[in-house]
């Protein structure tokens, strides 16, 4: 068996059924009880955070697990557990549009007055929440486009060229120095953060970690292509503009030149991403496969839903003066002057 | 001399409302003579001057409206 001893820190859990997973991935204890699984709230700290543990070992793994606990039957069996009561939550809870083409409009227009995480961090931001939403958003960026890349292999024709292209610039072009995983470390660098990968999982709130489970739990089924294709264009047409906001808001807390370069770049390269991926992703895929229409509209609606918790959460703390960290990250840490 | 008529013609392609869409990499002369480069396998042109990284899209062509939302995505992506 080979022990990933390198590798991220496994975190606190959370309750009885992350504990469990925990204590499993470590040989120390048996996997929750389909009881406790039952009985975990879907967006909870808990029922998140053991999602999160499944999917990681699809990622990069944790130190001490070994590496093929990745295809552990009993976990998988554990993992569509957890993800059923993630999914039917995300079913019933999530306002669907009729079509794909309503979804997308919605998108494609700018409230005039918007009142977002992107607008407040652009007019009021003050440092420590800059670091407080890269500190919670390291749980992706760190592994940008990396859920999915799972995609890939499940379109063809125009479809899978299109994300391919996109995929392809997310990774830098075939330069290491611009994949947008390593932009964004350099951004942390700036911002004075930790930028080792998983540093900070256990800070980030179960609000964040549905974010990105949404994406691995989208990437990894061959069967949700669709909701994955929707989740992709939702972020790609929502990114432009924010990152624009957020690219001042780095430049006038002068947060640092790589804290200013990760956005700008965004401005400009997912402005080219959402044209590719509604006319080449979503066109070709429904070109090819019409029946996947309203998986593209649910994944693009989840992922307005899950966005809009986590901005409600950030800004209902941020507008109190609270942290919106778990523990906190800051007092161990050299302040930038 | 022309061009071999092998090659094939680069394509643009072109919307009512949105930028213009050409392969990259491509060169932009601007009016006072500079040029600015974008290596990207596509690149988007501004056509509503807008844009605040002129020659480059930056998706000010979009429509505004009054209503709020409060969410919104993961910029960056």
């Amino acid at each position: 068996m080979t022990h990933d001893h390198e590798g991220p820190r496994l975190p606190e859990p959370r309750g009885p059924v992350s504990a469990a997973v925990k204590d499993y991935l470590l040989d120390a204890g048996p996997l929750p009880r389909p009881e406790a699984v039952a009985a975990a709230p879907a967006y909870g700290d808990d029922l998140q955070l053991a999602l999160y543990l499944c999917y990681e070992l699809h990622y990069r793994g944790f130190a001490g697990v070994p590496a093929d606990r990745e295809w552990d039957p009993d976990l998988l069996r554990t993992r569509a557990a957890l993800e059923h009561r993630f999914l039917s939550a995300l079913r019933a809870d999530t306002p669907v549009h009729d079509t794909v083409d309503d979804a997308l409009a919605d998108l494609l227009v700018e409230p005039a007055e918007g009142d977002g995480v992107s607008h407040f961090l652009r007019d009021e931001g003050e440092l420590w929440q800059l670091r407080e939403y890269a500190t919670q958003r390291s749980l992706y960026h760190l592994k940008e486009a990396d859920p999915h890349a799972w995609v890939l292999p499940r379109l063809t024709g125009r479809a899978k060229a299109g994300m391919a292209a996109v995929e392809f610039d997310e990774f830098g072009g075939g330069r290491p120095d611009r994949v947008h995983a390593h932009l964004f470390a350099a951004l942390m660098t700036d911002l004075g953060l930790d930028t080792t990968y998983g540093r900070y999982l256990d800070a980030a709130s179960a609000r964040m970690l549905a974010t990105v489970n949404l994406m691995s739990l989208f990437g990894l089924h061959r069967a949700l292509r669709g909701a994955l294709v929707g989740h992709f264009a939702s972020v790609e047409i929502t990114s432009s503009p924010g990152s624009r906001r957020l690219a001042e808001a780095m430049r006038r807390t002068g947060a640092g030149p790589a804290a200013e370069h990760f956005y700008d770049e965004h401005v400009e390269a997912d402005a080219v991403h959402e044209q590719v991926v509604r006319h080449e992703v979503i066109g070709g895929l429904l070109a090819e496969e019409p029946h996947l229409a309203s998986d593209v509209a649910f994944g693009i609606d989840a992922t307005e839903y899950l966005e809009g918790r986590f901005a409600d959460e950030l800004l209902g703390n941020w507008r109190e003066g609270r942290s919106s960290l778990r523990t906190p990250v800051f007092s161990e840490i050299s302040f930038i002057s | 001399m022309p061009n071999s008529p092998a090659e094939p013609a680069r394509r643009i392609k072109v919307q009512r409302r949105g930028p213009l869409l050409v392969e990259g990499p491509v060169e932009v002369e601007l009016e006072d003579g500079s040029t600015v480069r974008s290596d990207r396998f596509r690149v988007a042109l501004c056509t509503c001057r807008r844009s605040r990284r002129f020659p480059w899209c930056d998706t000010s062509h979009r429509e505004r409206t009054k209503s709020r939302r409060t969410d919104d995505g993961d910029p960056a992506s």
